[in-house]
């Protein structure tokens, strides 16, 4: 009964969504505002059935109910009550769902909280939303249907992929998804400012916070994938440039430059088309994720629902939406007005100068992950790995952080080089006096992580300047949020360019007995011994390792794990974390002459990568907060100012 | 702005639009070919998987007579569906020896009796490790073999009854 029920919310739901398409075009077309005034409540409507039907799936899911194919493919009953909830989403359909139900309360919030917006571009959002949504409707009903049921039921499921039985992973998805539909939001604001011809100051300020808020999320879910890949698949890396991961990194270089373009719109009102050009695009990245990573067109390590029909539709869905979009903005954008200009050397030059080196790392990320498809057009195979990537997005991202270090030094408007140079003495110094260090103490360890480490240092001293001289305690939330945006950057830039300028790898067939160096550690090698989990077994290497022949000594316990539903082996690497790095191990197979593979990584400040991504996303949620708080407080003015005035 | 450059973007989305739906016409062979293929078979000595049925090692494959090497797995469902195939080009004069991977005995046989048996003899592999050094990626695969040990082609996934005849004019060229 759970599942027809849901199965009907959803029914409903997509209804709504055709309601709220049609009321907001009569009411914009016919300019009847008795119509437009209800495309709120039916927006409300709307997300709360989608939410009601995933909760119904989420119920199914829970109590194992094998006679739902869904169900049965991708849960199991012995598995832990995390991961049967994870399950609803950890799968095709189940994730579609997520999609559309995060849409349809992103859809209620706007109608609910949305003040600042003139009324008929918000009905035109409105509309845009319905029209999104509708598509992933019909994709669900009519493609993916999660609610189908299967008969006979089978005994029991299939289980979940092991590699997701995380619970990072488990939370993962759902954080790259709420990313995604932030930027659909987005995206409706462009169309529905382009629709009513309002492209403005205003509209800027009431699309920034969907853009923030989308950002946060794609910056929290790309570094847990990240974390997640690095520590579950044992192979000791952190990113990859697997298309997979690019579906998720390009959208996120697109909400970056977004995030940065939409500023000079509120605040200068500049950037007009180029910003309304970017919320296309940026959601134009997560709608090409998505259909890479679902229609089996490319191949990657861990791309999943590989179907050729859903892969159509999607495609279908890409040219309606996206196409739709771009012949609007190239028809309509003749008529949105020049904004203000400004001087080459300006807080907005240093702002458009960001823009257009984030845009071309999105187009190098962009063409290394299409290119294997045209090249199979073409008949050829091949593939596109990190030495491309790493050397033709490298510079451009080093370049883009020393713009970094600049641009919130710089006044809004115009500003004078000899004394933006005097403001940017102290971050050089430190740069420098890094390169000499560098020069004495660590040549020859590559020219890219050697830019980098001098260039994190430099950003991350320069990244606090703005909190130079000022009272600490008065200045605004958004100004933290941007100094420790921006420093999270740096810190995250340290832990890449440290990771492959100091990493030390050992790989040893070992015996028992047997004792390997790796950096500063020591670590021998005591056997091997048998392991037992929930739902999985294992060999459980145990190790010792100490710095040094003195240190105390700790153990580390690397495992390789069978599980049997469904049958798959998987690489549990031991991690010791330490102030300065962390130690990796990983138990490799076992030889013909009964030694043990094993893998060792001295990883000196690997950490700071994934603590970086945090501060930037910390960093974020605090402007987020800040911009909130503003925009509050100016509506409470003006509604005392109303009551007195 | 030049009224051209409005255009690029629709127009490069449209280009990568069409390319991609040109290629989700023919969807791209995405197996993974042994690079083995061509070359001798390396050498391994497996021990028997079941009670009654020989081990197996790479000099049986230089007996002279090209012979199906069939790597599978009990737990796999694939391999089931596979097994009507293996019998057919059995009766057709095939002979085939297998690998089991990462299998108990016990379950093999009960598979077999299941699915019926065109094994002649079958190496148990607990670790993958002639797998991996065969090429082979994934249960099932099946290998041809001529009669001089040299690998001559290699099927990935199960064989389907349409696949059978080009089988066995493999094997019968492979003489």
């Amino acid at each position: 009964m759970i599942a027809e029920a849901g199965l009907a919310a959803l029914w409903l739901a997509a209804a709504m969504a055709l309601l709220q398409l049609a009321m907001a075009s009569i009411g914009l077309r016919a300019r009847r505002a008795d119509v437009a005034v209800a495309v709120r409540p039916v927006a409300v409507v709307g997300g709360v059935l989608g939410l009601v039907s995933f909760l119904c799936l989420v119920a199914v899911f829970m109590r194992s109910d094998m006679s739902v194919l869904l169900v049965a493919e991708n849960s199991h009953s012995a598995k832990p009550m995390l991961y049967k909830i994870a399950g609803a989403w950890g799968n095709h359909e189940g994730s579609m769902l997520l999609w559309v139900m995060v849409l349809g309360i992103a859809g209620a919030a706007i109608a609910l909280l949305e003040k600042r917006l003139e009324e008929r571009t918000l009905v035109a959002t409105l509309g845009a939303q319905a029209a999104i949504a509708l598509g992933f409707f019909a994709f669900l009903l009519l493609a993916s249907n999660p609610f189908a049921r299967v008969d006979p039921a089978p005994a029991d499921g299939n289980g979940l992929n092991p590699l997701l039985q995380d619970p990072g992973l488990a939370f993962h998805p759902p954080t790259l998804y709420l990313g995604y539909v932030g930027l659909s939001v987005a995206f409706s604001f462009a169309v529905g400012a382009l629709v009513t011809r309002d492209v403005g100051p205003a509209f800027a300020r009431a699309m920034r916070p969907w853009v923030l808020a989308a950002w946060i999320f794609l910056t929290l879910g790309i570094t847990a994938g990240s974390y997640w890949a690095y520590y579950e698949l044992g192979w000791g890396g952190w990113w990859f440039w697997d298309p997979v991961e690019n579906a998720s990194l390009m959208p996120w270089l697109a909400a970056t430059a977004l995030l940065h373009s939409v500023t000079v719109l509120a605040t200068r009102d500049g950037l007009r088309a180029w910003t309304i050009m970017l919320a296309v695009v940026a959601f134009s990245m997560s709608m090409i994720g998505t259909f890479l990573v679902r229609s089996g067109i490319l191949t990657s390590v861990h791309a999943f629902a590989v179907d050729p029909t859903r892969g159509s539709f999607i495609l279908a869905l890409l040219a309606l939406y996206i196409g739709g979009a771009m012949l609007l903005f190239a028809l309509r954008v003749g008529t949105v007005k020049a904004g203000t200009t400004f001087e080459l050397l300006s807080r907005e030059g240093a702002l458009v100068l960001n823009n257009l080196l984030l845009t071309v790392i999105l187009g190098v990320v962009l063409i290394g992950t299409l290119y294997p498809i045209v090249a199979q057009a073409g008949g050829v195979q091949l593939s596109i790995g990190p030495p491309f990537f790493n050397k033709a997005a490298g510079p451009v991202a080093l370049a883009l952080m020393m713009v970094l270090v600049a641009g919130p030094l710089i006044r809004w408007r115009r500003d004078a080089w000899d004394s933006l140079a005097s403001r940017l003495i102290v971050p050089i110094g430190a740069a420098m006096l890094t390169l000499g260090l560098l020069v004495v103490f660590a040549r020859g360890i590559g020219v890219l992580p050697f830019a980098g480490l001098v260039v994190a240092v430099g950003v991350g001293v320069g990244s606090l300047a703005p909190l130079w001289g000022r009272n600490l305690r008065r200045t605004p939330l958004f100004t933290w949020g941007m100094v420790i945006a921006h420093l999270g950057a740096a810190v995250s830039l340290f832990g890449m360019a440290s990771d492959s300028a100091f990493t030390k790898e050992t790989l040893v067939a070992a015996r028992p007995g047997q004792t390997v160096r790796s950096g500063p550690f020591e670590v021998t090698f005591t056997g091997i011994s048998p392991a037992i989990g929930p739902n999985w077994s294992a060999l459980e290497g145990r190790l010792v390792a100490r710095r040094g022949a003195d240190g105390t000594p700790f153990p580390m316990r690397p495992q390789q794990r069978f599980f049997a539903n469904p049958p798959t082996t998987t690489n549990e690497a031991a991690i010791a974390t330490r102030i300065d790095g962390q130690l990796y191990a990983v138990l490799g197979a076992q030889g013909q002459d009964g030694t043990w593979q094993l893998r060792i990584w001295w990883k000196p400040f690997v950490t700071l990568i994934w603590l970086g991504g945090a501060l930037i996303a910390l960093g974020g949620a605090l402007s987020l907060l800040g911009r909130v708080w503003r925009a509050g407080q100016v509506e409470r003015v003006r509604a005392k100012e109303a009551r007195y005035g | 702005m030049k009224r051209w450059l409005i255009w690029t973007p629709f127009v490069a989305f449209a280009a990568v639009l069409w390319v991609a739906a040109a290629e989700l016409k023919h969807p791209a062979d995405r197996t993974v070919r042994s690079g083995m293929v061509g070359k001798t078979l390396p050498e391994f000595t497996l021990p028997p998987s079941v009670p009654g049925k020989p081990g197996l090692d790479a000099a049986a494959f230089r007996s002279g007579e090209p012979r199906l090497l069939n790597v599978f797995a009990s737990w796999c469902v694939p391999c089931a569906a596979e097994a009507p195939q293996l019998l057919a080009l059995k009766r057709a004069g095939v002979r085939i020896d297998a690998i089991a991977i990462r299998d108990k005995g016990v379950d093999v046989r009960r598979f077999l009796t299941r699915f019926g048996d065109p094994y002649e003899r079958i190496g148990d592999d607990r670790v993958s490790a002639v797998q991996l050094s065969l090429g082979s990626s994934g249960v099932p695969e099946t290998f041809v073999i001529d009669g001089r040990g040299r690998i001559v082609a290699q099927h990935v996934g199960d064989i389907r009854a349409d696949e059978v005849a080009g089988i066995l004019a493999t094997v019968r060229t492979a003489k």
